[in-house]
């Protein structure tokens, strides 16, 4: 079995962000640009099944900037075994739609039956990828993956869900999202840095890939920004030293504040 | 018919408040789009509490019940919407950011084609019927967003509409939901329900949270009590689910949940960013540290440097004493 894995390139999730008020677009030349956070945990699921001999490939799939094979390298460190990146000019701007059907379309060349996706990206935080790309892909899928078991042609996943932890068993092909309760992503080794530089890392334009550029970037887009602004920034409040009524003066503050 | 569809999701005889809180919203916004104002309740045995809905605003209110539908999983009603979609031509269907809201209009947009606005925190007139305010990290930045075509697909942050009572009265229309078999792939084989009474970080309108300066695991029971007496959600920050202190679904932040609740109340939480990307549009911010230094002194609306272990039990008694 084929293992893919959606992968992302965000800016440093300790760095303060922008956006450029211009474009209405992410700044995307300043600071560190790392691997999201989240997709460690789906490369990491990804390749605990090949390890335990449920899979034979694990292949990274990504839309972005050329400049983003540096940060999704680590994926390969860890152990996936190549990576489509699909960078065009044309793809920027490209919302949740747009994404999903370039998303798509190299998942529909590459073969692979199962895809997995961190649950969301730390830079746009809407956590609706796995669910458009389900339904752009015309596989079954589902979001929330506390834990994952591959058997004989089906996906078993506990999911999280709103009210509580729910079993859910879906045929493959299928995309999943995984929590990260799934597991715990390893730090690459020495070797696994090494290695990585070596595998197969594809950058395709999206005639390469044979994606319909209408459907992608800005000509894709079902949405539009209309303007950026920056509220003020919060400001500090009233800061006391407790002097044994530090509890009473929050008490107090809520009280004006008519919160209790 | 064009105008409004909020999709309100069943919770036990009731509804998630952030349903309501929408339908509350939109009944100002339904001038600008026109039609009446609909609502979606799809389930398993919710005919019964469809008309609720009036009372908040909805005028036709669409029920679908259907075994599949209160599964939990979005797929059912992805057909069920796609097909009210069909036959209503709304210009706009919002959905409240809960997990299930998240999975049905990514997929719903997906196969309608639509753009989709996550993370709403307002929804205004404007551009062809509504533009939408989502802040970008954090709140650093707030951007305004409108659609190129329609339906106009919204998700709305819980607790960015204050749910009120309009006294109106909906007219109930039954669906005969056709699933189909695609969407049936997914099945759920068991269920185990969360704690009874437990709130949802998201939809929480008090969040009492816990980070590193709580030292150890146990001592998340000072914060527990205090959530307890306010009727709040506990939260934590990364350092404490690192530490396996408390479980991911309630770590705050840049890589946990972005909540906006009335009330936020950090304990031994230094306010990294990583941390006040997730919780800085609370309405207003508690901060209760020892070291007087602390980033979250700096963007705190309230903040006293102490003890936890001494001020968080006064506060839990202080509390409950003016409750009783």
């Amino acid at each position: 079995m084929k293992i893919a894995v959606c992968v992302k390139e965000v800016p440093d999730t300790t760095a303060e962000k922008r956006i450029d008020p211009g474009t209405g677009r992410l700044v995307r030349d300043e600071g560190d640009r790392m691997l999201n956070e989240f997709d460690k945990y789906a490369v990491e699921e990804a390749v605990r099944l090949k390890e335990a001999g449920a899979a034979d490939e694990v292949i990274l799939i990504s839309l972005g900037p050329e400049k983003a094979v540096e940060s999704l390298r680590q994926a390969l460190a860890m152990g996936a075994d190549s990576l489509v990146l699909v960078s065009d000019p044309a793809a920027a701007g490209s919302d949740y739609l747009g994404t999903a059907n370039a998303l798509a379309k190299v998942l529909d060349d590459s073969g692979a039956e199962l895809v997995l996706l961190g649950s969301e990206a730390t830079d746009a935080r809407s956590g609706v990828m796995a669910a458009a790309l389900g339904e752009v892909s015309g596989r079954a899928w589902v979001t929330a993956a506390n834990s994952l078991a591959v058997s004989g042609g089906s996906v078993t996943v506990d999911r999280q869900s709103d009210d509580g932890v729910d079993t859910v068993e879906l045929p493959l092909p299928a995309v999943v999202s995984v929590t990260k309760a799934i597991n715990e992503p390893r730090y690459p080794s020495l070797k696994g840095i090494m290695g990585a530089k070596k595998k197969p890392q594809e950058v395709k334009s999206l005639a390469d890939a044979g994606i319909d550029a209408s459907k992608v970037g800005e000509a894709g887009a079902g949405t539009k920004v209309l303007s950026v602004e920056t509220p003020p920034a919060r400001q500090a409040g009233q800061v006391v030293k407790d002097e044994g009524n530090g509890a009473q003066q929050i008490l107090d503050f809520l009280i004006e504040k008519k919160i209790v | 018919m064009p105008g409004i569809l909020v999709v309100a999701e069943p919770q036990g005889s009731g509804f998630r408040r952030v349903g309501l809180e929408i339908l509350s919203k939109a009944r100002e916004l339904k001038d600008s789009t026109g039609g009446p104002l609909a609502a979606y309740v799809g389930g398993s045995g919710v005919a019964d509490q469809a008309a609720q809905l009036g009372a908040y605003g909805a005028e036709k209110v669409f029920v679908a019940d259907h075994e599949a539908l209160g599964s939990g999983l979005a797929a059912p009603h992805v057909d069920v919407l796609a097909q009210l979609q069909a036959e209503n031509d709304f210009s706009a269907i919002l959905f409240g950011g809960t997990s299930q809201g998240r999975d049905t209009a990514a997929a719903l947009a997906a196969r309608l084609g639509a753009g989709l606005n996550s993370d709403s925190t307002d929804l205004a007139p404007g551009g062809s019927g509504l533009q939408a305010t989502r802040p970008a990290f954090g709140g650093q930045n707030l951007v305004q967003s409108t659609w190129t075509g329609g339906p106009q697909i919204a998700l709305v942050r819980p607790n960015s509409f204050q749910a009120s009572e309009s006294g109106g009265s909906a007219e109930v229309v039954a669906v005969t939901p056709a699933i189909s078999d695609d969407a049936l792939r997914a099945k759920v084989t068991a269920r185990k329900p969360a704690e009874e009474g437990k709130i949802s970080l998201e939809e929480a309108s008090i969040i009492v949270s816990g980070g590193r300066g709580l030292g150890a695991p146990e001592n998340f029971a000072v914060v527990e009590a205090l959530a307890a007496s306010l009727g709040a959600a506990v939260g934590a920050s990364r350092a404490a689910v690192d530490a396996g202190w408390y479980p991911h679904p309630n770590q705050v932040g840049q890589t946990g949940k972005t909540v906006s609740p009335n009330l936020y109340i950090a304990c031994g939480i230094s306010g990294a960013v990583q941390h006040k990307v997730g919780m800085q549009t609370s309405d207003v911010i508690v901060a209760i540290n020892k070291d007087e230094e602390a980033p979250i002194f700096q963007f705190a609306d309230f903040g006293v440097v102490g003890d936890l272990f001494e001020i968080v039990p006064q506060l839990t008694e202080l509390i409950n004493q003016r409750k009783g």
